[in-house]
């Protein structure tokens, strides 16, 4: 099939251009192959929020438009889209368009190394892991541009809440990851994923116990929390603040040009989400490496497990109260950033050591 | 063919925007374009197979640095007109440290390409364990020195920065977390009151019968 169509733009392009022109429209079908299910993810993610909150909190949720709810989504984006974009007078005009795409862009951009299953990815870098590191260290930009650039005092408090939490909660993240990279020895996610599927549980067939969560279980509480603090998501939440800087750095924008701050939100919960069950629950492999278990082609235990992780989100949101600024700030460099320090070097004498597991 | 072209594309890209950051008016504008300018330097070294300082550069430099840099130019209530004063009596100083700057960068990185070009590397050959391999082995300890020397900066920084004001008023988490109940919360005993409903109306609020 693909030699085919590979003789086939050879036939139509030329010799030099014709598998030029292959890869690029197979690149292209495969980067929409991923978009469309993950802006799908995303707004029933939020169709799911709702719903689940509501559930723990004995309301019902949407549920009017559609059977049970289940248009919602189409109907908040269907809004969205109808809704006028404002300028805000003396604006930096070029700035404030161009701070959601700021936003979007690292979201999206990140999902080309995220491997689904063995060997199903869109770019199987060597390096993939720094690679996700630059990119989440990117979305601070789109937050502080449009803060900047709406001329609002509110957008600019948000703008300078966040640029000080998610720089602080970058670095435990690293660091954590820092530990599964010495554990694997590899910055490929894909060999990653495989590492963790080897060990005296593995060989037992009890997979589950050989992932890294176990063994690096600090790392994954201290990923997992930093994780929710760099979404900006509550209880870390202190960039919106509804109660006190109304919502931010997004104050100002309406429509589709908030819609993508939205987008962009949800979407890095699920890339966290992603992220989490990669590094720390065995990415695609089953649980337990017996017959009913086996039955899950490896794409839908990856599934499982991130709707597990984003709901995780979801439940603390609906737990937690807010944190105040300060505590915010010492979890983060006071707490998280030693403990990861001192994991790093306990991990790394433990693999010194005969007793060593890796 | 096609590599050379992407690289004219970034090394214009690159150049526009390093020029914009010296010559845009307004410093937020410039500090973006100076994020640019790193990220196309980074896209460069990509192009060069250096990929891990590649992303070292944008993690390190656009992820950090650069953030803190314009959480600062933002707060900054700049006045254009006075920062252009003297702007006539610096050049020729500035135009000769530039000079000086692009004869050394010439001398430095024309040598390299017209000398031989590094060979393709073999297979599965890992730029991150390659550049590890010699800072870790041949290079492990002025590599060790410049961590301490680091590390003493910011410990000198920290250091600089700390001191202890008497007047100010500030909490202390770690006694906020230690509080428990007893110390807030004091259980009075008292006597059940009675529930009789004429008195129940003597006691309500004035205007609740209105």
């Amino acid at each position: 099939m693909t030699d085919w169509l590979l003789s086939a733009a050879q036939g139509t392009f030329g010799q030099v251009w014709g598998p030029v022109v292959y890869q690029t429209v197979l690149n292209l079908v495969l980067i929409v192959a991923i978009i469309v299910p993950l802006m799908l993810g995303v707004a029933y993610l939020t169709l799911w929020e709702r719903k689940l909150i509501g559930w723990m909190q004995i309301r019902i949720g949407p549920n009017r438009v559609g059977p049970g709810g289940l248009l919602q989504p189409v109907a908040d984006g269907l809004k969205l889209f109808l809704k006028e974009i404002i300028l805000p007078a003396k604006a930096n005009k070029g700035l404030y368009v161009l701070a959601p795409v700021m936003a979007l862009m690292p979201a999206l951009a990140a999902w080309a190394v995220i491997p689904f299953a063995p060997d199903v990815v869109l770019a199987d870098v060597n390096a993939g892991l720094l690679y996700l590191l630059a990119l989440t260290s990117l979305g601070v930009y789109g937050v502080i541009i449009a803060g900047w650039a709406s001329n609002s005092k509110y957008a600019f408090l948000g703008a300078m809440r966040s640029a000080a939490q998610m720089v602080s909660y970058e670095l435990a993240m690293g660091f954590a990851l820092v530990v599964v990279l010495m554990v694997s020895g590899s910055l490929n996610l894909s060999d990653i994923v495989e590492g963790q599927g080897k060990g005296r549980f593995a060989a037992m067939g009890w997979t589950l116990l050989s992932w890294n969560w176990l063994p690096l279980l600090p790392m994954l509480v201290v990923y997992f929390i930093s994780g929710v603090a760099e979404t900006n998501r509550a209880p870390f939440d202190v960039v919106e603040g509804e109660s006190e800087i109304v919502a931010g750095h997004m104050i100002e924008y309406s429509g589709m040009s908030f819609a993508l701050f939205f987008l962009a939100e949800y979407m890095n919960m699920w890339l966290i989400a992603a992220l989490t069950v990669l590094m720390f629950f065995g990415g695609w492999q089953a649980p337990v490496a017996v017959a009913p278990f086996t039955w899950l082609p490896p794409i839908g235990w990856l599934l499982i497990k991130m709707f597990f992780v984003v709901s995780l989100f979801l439940w603390i949101r609906a737990t937690f109260p807010r944190y105040r600024y300060d505590q915010i700030m010492r979890l983060g460099w006071k707490i998280f950033i030693p403990v990861t320090l001192v994991w790093i070097v306990v991990v790394g004498v433990w693999m010194q050591t005969p007793w060593s597991i890796w | 063919m096609f590599e050379t072209a992407v690289f004219c594309v970034f090394g214009a890209i690159l150049l526009f925007a390093g020029l914009r950051v010296i010559t845009a008016r307004n410093p937020v504008h410039a500090a973006l374009f100076l994020v640019l300018a790193f990220f196309t330097a980074s896209a460069i070294w990509m192009l060069l197979r250096a990929e891990f300082l590649a992303i070292a550069l944008i993690v390190v430099y656009v992820g950090a640095v650069m953030v803190l840099f314009l959480f600062v130019v933002m707060m900054l209530d700049i006045n254009v007109e006075r920062l252009r004063a003297g702007f006539w009596k610096n050049l020729p100083l500035a135009v000769a440290v530039g000079g000086i700057l692009v004869a050394e960068m010439t001398a430095i990185l024309a040598g390299r390409y017209f000398g031989a070009m590094p060979s393709t590397e073999p297979a599965g050959y890992s730029n991150t364990r390659a550049l590890g391999g010699i800072l870790y082995t041949q290079y492990a300890y002025p590599f060790e020195i410049a961590a301490v020397v680091l590390l003493v900066a910011i410990i000198a920084a920290i250091a600089l920065t700390l001191r202890q004001r008497k007047d100010s008023r500030r909490q202390d988490p770690g006694e906020q977390v230690r509080v428990r109940k007893s110390d807030r919360l004091r259980i009075v005993p008292m006597k059940a009151e009675s529930h009789d409903p004429s008195r129940a109306a003597d006691n309500a609020p004035e205007g609740a019968n209105k």
